[in-house]
C-alpha cells in the first residue's frame, strides 16, 4: 500500500521536496499508468484532514467525538493507492512515481496476509 | 568420495555463506534459509563419517537443505501459498532423484548482499545482516565486535529479516539504472566493517580485529564476482594497502606508531604488491572513482621509503582529486596535512586552522594530532604540547592516547 502524506503547513512543519502546489491531472495521470500497467488494485482520495472527526472509545465505552485533525500529528493521509507488485523494489519505483512523493512524501506499507 | 572422516568445517569453511544465499535467493525467506542450512550440516555430520565426503559437498548440502525446506514449507499449512512459487521443484517426482554429483551450485552471495544492504535497512542493521549471513559470523561474534549486548543485536537481526520478509525485499543485483547507488550502500558497509576492526587495532582485542580480515574477505567475494566493477576492486585495493601496515602501527608497549614513524620493513610487501596491482587495474576505468583513488593515495605511502622521500607532489592532486569527488572534512585534513609536506609546515598549518570551524573536526584527535605535528614542526613547541593534550583528550583507543600523551609529554618538557 502507498500511503500518501502531507504535511501540515505551520511553525516547525516539515517542509515538502517541492514548493509548488499539486496538481489534480499529476495524480490523474499517475492513476492512469497504474492502471495500464496492470497493477493497480485499489485507491482513494481523501477530503481535507480539516473535515476529519475523531473518535476515541474510554474503558468505560464512552464514545469521546471530536472535531478536526488530530492536533499532535504533523502530517495528514491524503489518500492511498493498493497496487499488486512482485517486491519492495517495484513498490518503490512505483512510489518515487507518485506525484505525493514531491507535495509530501509516499510511505511504503506492506499489507498483511491473514 | 573424499577422504572420510575430514572434517566437515575444513571442507566447507570457504563456501560457508553461500549456502543460505543460495537458500535466501530461492525461498525468500532468511529465517528458513538458516534453520534448513544448520539441519543440513547435522545431516552432513551424520552421514559423512559413514559414507565419505560428496566429491562436491555444497551441491549435497544445497540438495539435502532445498528437500528440508521444501518438507517444511509442506508441513506448514500457513505457508501454503508459497507452494505456487515453488515451480518445478514442488514436483514429488524430482525428490526421488539421486543427489546430482556434479550439480552447478550458482553463487547467490551477491543477491543477498544487495538485499541485506538494501536502503530500506538502517545502517546497524545493513551491517549486522551482512556480517551474519555472508561472512557467516554468529549473531554472538557479531554483538561483541560491535560492544553491544548480544540481545540487541540478535534483536535488530530478527527485525531486519523481518523486515526484508515481509516488505518483500528481492535478493536480486538491481539494474543498471540502480546499480551505480545501491553499490555504493555495499562497499559502504564494507568499507565500515574494516574501518570499524582497523580503529581497534591494538585494543588487544582479537575479535574486532577480526573484523578487518571478515571485511577483506567480504571484499574478495564481491570482486570474485563483479570482477569487472572498478569500485570493487579500488575498495578490496585500499583495504589491502591499508592493512599491511597492521604489523608497525602499534609498537612494543601498545602505543599506536605514527605513518611518518612506522618501520617500514614490518609493512606485508605481499600485500602491498596485491593492492598495488589491484589499484592499476582500478585506475584504467575513467572517470575514477573515489575507492581507486584512496587506494592510489595508499599505494603511494606503502611504495615510498620513508615519510621524508614520498612523492608528496603525487600525492597532492591524488587529494585535490579525492576532495574535488568527496569534500568531507576528514579528506580536506588528510589533504591539509599533505599540503603540509608539500608546501611546507606553515602553509599546511593556514590550511588546518581553515578548518578550525569544520563541525565534527574541532571535536576530532585527529585535527588536533595534525595541528601538534604542524606546529612541532615550526618549532611552536608550547602551542603543540597543548595541540597534543587536547588530541589525546578526544582519542578514543588506548594505543591513541598512549602515543599523543607521550608527544604531548615530550613537547612539554622541550618547550
Amino acid at each position: 500500500m502507498l500511503l500518501i502524506m502531507g504535511f501540515r503547513k505551520g511553525e516547525g512543519m516539515p517542509q515538502p521536496p517541492s514548493s509548488a502546489a499539486p496538481s489534480a491531472e499529476e495524480f490523474m495521470q499517475y492513476q492512469q499508468q497504474l492502471g495500464q500497467a496492470g497493477v493497480h488494485v485499489d485507491s482513494a482520495v481523501l477530503h481535507s484532514f480539516e473535515d476529519a472527526t475523531q473518535v476515541q472509545v474510554s474503558d468505560a465505552g464512552e464514545r469521546l467525538v471530536t472535531n478536526g485533525p488530530f492536533a499532535e500529528s504533523r502530517e495528514f493521509l491524503g489518500g492511498y493507492q493498493i497496487i499488486d507488485v512482485p517486491d519492495l523494489d517495484a513498490a518503490l519505483d512505483w512510489a518515487a512515481r507518485c506525484p505525493g512523493a514531491k507535495y509530501g512524501r509516499v510511505e511504503v506499507r506492506p499489507l498483511a496476509e491473514f | 568420495m573424499g577422504p572420510a572422516g575430514e572434517p566437515i568445517e575444513a571442507v566447507f569453511r570457504e563456501e560457508r555463506g553461500r549456502l543460505p544465499a543460495l537458500l535466501a535467493a530461492r525461498f525468500g525467506d532468511l529465517d528458513l534459509a538458516e534453520e534448513v542450512t544448520a539441519e543440513a550440516l547435522l545431516a552432513a555430520v551424520e552421514t559423512w563419517p559413514r559414507s565419505g565426503v560428496p566429491r562436491e559437498p555444497l551441491a549435497w548440502l544445497a540438495t539435502t537443505a532445498r528437500r528440508k525446506a521444501l518438507d517444511r514449507i509442506r508441513r506448514d499449512a500457513t505457508l501454503a501459498t508459497k507452494l505456487a512459487t515453488l515451480h518445478a521443484d514442488a514436483d514429488p517426482a524430482r525428490r526421488a532423484e539421486p543427489v546430482p554429483e556434479h550439480e552447478h551450485i550458482p553463487d547467490d552471495r551477491l543477491q543477498l548482499m544487495f538485499a541485506c544492504c538494501h536502503p530500506a535497512l538502517d545502517l546497524d542493521t545493513q551491517t549486522g545482516l551482512t556480517l551474519r549471513y555472508i561472512a557467516g559470523l554468529s549473531t554472538a561474534e557479531i554483538a561483541q565486535a560491535f560492544l553491544v549486548p548480544p540481545a540487541t543485536m540478535a534483536q535488530r537481526l530478527t527485525r531486519g529479516k523481518r523486515k526484508i520478509q515481509q516488505s518483500r525485499i528481492p535478493f536480486r543485483v538491481p539494474g543498471p539504472d540502480e546499480l551505480e547507488g545501491r553499490l555504493g550502500l555495499v562497499l559502504h558497509v564494507v568499507y565500515l566493517i574494516f574501518t570499524e576492526g582497523y580503529a581497534a587495532t591494538g585494543h588487544h582485542d582479537l575479535v574486532r580485529c577480526d573484523l578487518v580480515d571478515e571485511a577483506i574477505r567480504l571484499a574478495r567475494i564481491l570482486h570474485r564476482l563483479m570482477p569487472g566493477e572498478p569500485r570493487v576492486t579500488g575498495l578490496l585495493a585500499l583495504m589491502l594497502l591499508t592493512d599491511a601496515r597492521r604489523q608497525a602501527r602499534v609498537d612494543g608497549h601498545g602505543a599506536a606508531v605514527s605513518l611518518e614513524d612506522q618501520d617500514r620493513r614490518l609493512w606485508d610487501t605481499s600485500m602491498i604488491d596485491e593492492g598495488a596491482r589491484l589499484t592499476t587495474q582500478a585506475l584504467r576505468h575513467h572517470p575514477p572513482n573515489s575507492w581507486s583513488v584512496q587506494a592510489a593515495i595508499a599505494a603511494l605511502h606503502d611504495e615510498a621509503p620513508s615519510a621524508q622521500d614520498t612523492d608528496w607532489r603525487q600525492m597532492r592532486l591524488l587529494y585535490d582529486e579525492l576532495f574535488a569527488m568527496t569534500p568531507t572534512p576528514v579528506v580536506a585534513l588528510n589533504r591539509a596535512i599533505t599540503i603540509s609536506w608539500h608546501e611546507g609546515p606553515q602553509a599546511g598549518l593556514d590550511h588546518l586552522e581553515a578548518l578550525a570551524d569544520e563541525p565534527g573536526l574541532a571535536r576530532q584527535h585527529h585535527w588536533h594530532a595534525a595541528r601538534g605535528h604542524t606546529l612541532a614542526r615550526l618549532g611552536r613547541h608550547t602551542a603543540a604540547a597543548k595541540a597534543y593534550r587536547r588530541a589525546s583528550e578526544l582519542a578514543q583507543t588506548p594505543a591513541e592516547i598512549a602515543y599523543l600523551s607521550s608527544r604531548a609529554e615530550e613537547y612539554t618538557t622541550s618547550g
